[in-house]
């Protein structure tokens, strides 16, 4: 049977070049990059090549740039580190009701240690307003959290504009950005989003898991997070991860060298997916922005549908799809981005995510294309909800 | 540069991967790619990895599965063990223990609950870097709601006395037991089921596994705050996509050590007694610092008249790669804390030089280490002492 991949906003694999760069660093050169030797040296020299391959992608200087365990470590850090290094100045966060858990629970995990946190709604197709920022802030705000696209429904958010609009107030709101779906897919680049943070994920990038980075702007005030070493520059402990740094480095330099290329693949596959669906199949709602979206994105709500059994009727014609964000594929509560942009529970349950990637083809999207209206309307017919004969 | 010959000495401050543990993570990073929390095929493949691995430790350690968590490595286990422990039980007491001769990844963390409003007692160690009991004891309090020893340390490689612990431990109803043993596990027996210890760190690149994952046990109903939080992974505990290539290539390393734990252990302390004898009777004005015995796989020696860091790179141009305390702290300037601790001087201090040993070292390279330490301790003398 066929197999297609279509959940590269869940994780991608790791591509071929990133493992035969990380192959030397397990075996031949596989020192602790904190001792004093050769060994030593070598893997902290490789350390910082990935560190200037991460930082050119984002239009960072090198010293800027910090190695994590992961995105979800990231957005923990840069909140947690600026919410407690500047509680002095006060004690109020803006984020937005469409983050990634990672931010949210972490939000609501200061609310319990006294901070306020402000959720700002967004539109229907997932903008977060500038003046609903601005108007959000008080004399207590210390941060602003907004990530740069949604995860689950790809939409672009305003980071540039909001940057540049807490550029002209008269004291300094951090700003963070979770540009973990992102990087390598959009150009992004720190200084025209005017963000002060960033966080970064390695396995969305045809990296390896367990291993992503925090951009933090010089001069920004933020207390370190996991304590206990040297290492990072005092800032980030433990011994470092050397081969899963060296091929997030790596594949943060091919993401760079092929963004227009894939931008350029990958919106062309998306707009056939999203118009054939929508050719193809009655009661559909394409969720997101149509044109402010994520080239690889493509998510869809299907009335009178359940998602879960949809993506098991998909994985049984080979296809890898998700209902929304995959951290949350277990739990049975409807997509909070979905019910954010005001569709009623009984549809956000029946959405479904396709997220392209390098390996996806046009005959991947066409079997896609030929075999989803029919399980669409074999669900529908088993449904009590749907409406038969003469029904709309 | 590098000469043909290579003798690894610094296995404590990690080690060379294992082929199995390698084969292990290319299969997930390239077929089992999938993201565990995906309800597709892609996703269950890559569960069924960590699940797999989970069960693998939780047998070579004779605990359950679900008190098994995995972590990007020792550090952050007992960042999470400590951090956890101190805020999720502060209103049963704000007092705390360790001991002087932790890892700073355990060191620091109480510095910061200290500045927090916490109270911590730090345990001295004798001359040969043990803590002594009837100072635990005396130590424990009503209020005290943690202990953190560690099992093995790091640079003189003494083994804690952690049954004796356990058992003076046991009699405080409100104190948990926290155990880095990240210096251990795999090296030595542990506590048969980990009886008595409510949470243990773990380092999967100490033992041939990869660097970036660890992980951390937690007895079943010990209730500890996350570090971070997120999408809800590993039960709430520590959130973030798994890193199933780590988890897959610790589990791997951790099988094959477990299944050699005798023989590799039996062929390391054969190595270490060859290496220290020899030192100590063939070369004059050295120093054994730690227990006679201890961890099969740690030395520690002094070579007074001689400065640490300069004989490790004179042995290093030979192709012997050695630390001078532990790795962690070696980019420092700092003095090892843990040698202070004993008591050593500061020419004690000085000249001291660790060797962590793996099984894979023949007796010819600690014949070839011992003559080119002949040399060079000779050499140096010359032109440092006196």
């Amino acid at each position: 049977m066929k197999r297609i991949y279509m959940d590269h906003a869940g994780t991608t694999p790791v591509r071929k070049e990133v493992l035969e760069a990380m192959i030397p660093y397990f075996t031949e050169k596989f020192g602790n990059a904190s001792t004093i030797y050769s060994y030593g040296r070598e893997a902290k020299a490789a350390i910082e090549e990935a560190r200037e391959k991460v930082a050119h992608l984002i239009g960072a200087d090198p010293k800027e740039i910090f190695f994590t365990g992961g995105g979800t470590e990231s957005d923990n850090w840069a909140i947690r580190g600026i919410a407690h290094a500047n509680k002095e100045k006060g004690k109020h966060i803006i984020t937005t009701s469409i983050e990634h858990h990672a931010v949210l629970h972490t939000c609501e995990d200061l609310e319990k240690e006294g901070f306020k946190v402000t959720y700002l709604p967004v539109d229907k197709y997932g903008l977060v307003k500038v003046e609903d920022v601005i108007n959000a802030i008080t004399d207590e705000t210390i941060l602003v959290t907004i990530m740069h696209a949604n995860n689950e429904i790809g939409t672009i958010e305003p980071i540039a504009e909001i940057g540049k609009a807490l550029k002209k107030l008269d004291r300094k709101i951090y700003f963070h950005t979770d540009a973990v779906q992102t990087v390598g897919k959009i150009p992004v680049n720190v200084d025209e989003l005017g963000v002060d943070l960033l966080s970064i994920s390695s396995h969305k990038i045809y990296g390896p898991k367990g291993v992503g980075a925090l951009y933090i702007r010089k001069g920004t005030r933020i207390k370190p997070f996991i304590t206990g070493g040297a290492q990072e520059n005092k800032r980030r402990a433990g011994t470092e991860n050397v081969p899963g740094i060296v091929g997030f480095g790596k594949a943060a330099e091919l993401a760079e060298q092929e963004l227009q290329e894939q931008y350029k693949k990958l919106s062309y596959l998306r707009d056939k997916l999203i118009k054939g669906i929508m050719e193809k199949i009655p009661h559909v709602i394409l969720n997101g922005h149509p044109t402010q979206r994520l080239p690889h994105n493509v998510n869809v709500c299907f009335k009178y549908i359940e998602g879960e059994s949809l993506l098991l009727n998909l994985d049984m014609k080979g296809i890898c799809a998700s209902s929304g964000s995959a951290c949350t594929s277990g739990s049975l509560e409807p997509s909070h981005v979905l019910l954010a942009i005001g569709l009623p529970p009984e549809i956000a349950h029946g959405s479904l995510r396709l997220t392209l990637g390098r390996d996806n083809t046009e005959e991947d999207v066409d079997y896609v294309l030929e075999v989803l209206p029919g399980i669409v309307q074999k669900l529908r017919e088993m449904s009590p909800l749907f409406p038969k004969e003469g029904g709309n | 540069m590098r000469e043909t010959k290579e003798v690894y000495l610094d296995n404590s401050a990690t080690t060379r991967i294992a082929k199995e543990a390698v084969d292990a993570m290319v299969h997930a990073m390239t077929v089992a790619f999938g993201n565990p929390s995906s309800l597709h095929r892609k996703g269950m493949e890559a569960e069924r990895i960590i699940n797999e691995g989970r069960e693998t430790l939780a047998s070579l350690l004779g605990v359950k599965a679900r008190e098994i968590y995995f972590t990007s490595g020792g550090t952050e286990s007992n960042n999470l063990a400590i951090k956890g422990v101190a805020y999720a039980r502060r209103r049963y007491g704000k007092h705390l223990i360790t001991t002087a001769i932790e890892h700073p990844s355990v060191l620091e963390v109480f510095r910061q609950l200290e500045e927090e409003g916490f109270s911590v007692t730090y345990l001295s160690v004798d001359k040969t870097g043990h803590i002594k009991l009837e100072e635990l004891e005396q130590a424990l309090k009503p209020e005290t709601i943690l202990v953190s020893i560690m099992y093995v340390n790091n640079e003189v490689g003494s083994i804690q006395p952690i049954e004796d612990a356990i058992n003076i431990i046991a009699k405080n109803k409100n104190t948990l037991f926290h155990v880095d043993a990240v210096q251990a596990f795999g090296k030595i027996s542990l506590v048969p089921n980990l009886r008595g210890i409510h949470l243990m760190s773990l380092s999967a690149h100490k033992i041939y596994g990869p660097k970036g994952v660890g992980a951390l046990y937690v007895r079943e109903g010990t209730r500890i705050m996350p570090l971070f939080n997120g999408g809800g992974q590993e039960s709430g505990l520590r959130s973030g996509t798994e890193n199933v290539p780590g988890i897959a290539g610790f589990a791997a390393a951790a099988e094959l050590v477990f299944k050699n734990l005798d023989s590799w252990q039996a062929k390391m302390r054969e190595l270490k007694e060859r290496l220290k004898t020899g030192i100590l009777s063939e070369i004059p004005d050295t120093v054994l610092n730690g227990p006679e015995n201890g961890a099969p796989h740690i030395l520690n020696v002094s070579f007074l008249g001689t400065k640490a860091e300069v004989l490790l790179h004179a042995l290093e141009s030979h192709g012997i790669y050695v630390s001078t305390g532990s790795a962690c702290s070696s980019n420092k300037k700092g003095k090892s804390h843990v040698l202070a601790a004993m008591g050593k001087t500061a020419e004690e201090i000085d000249g001291a030089i660790r060797f962590s040993f793996s099984p894979f070292l023949s007796v010819e390279d600690i014949d070839y280490t011992l003559e080119v330490l002949k040399k060079e301790v000779s050499v140096l003398r010359k032109f440092i002492r006196r």
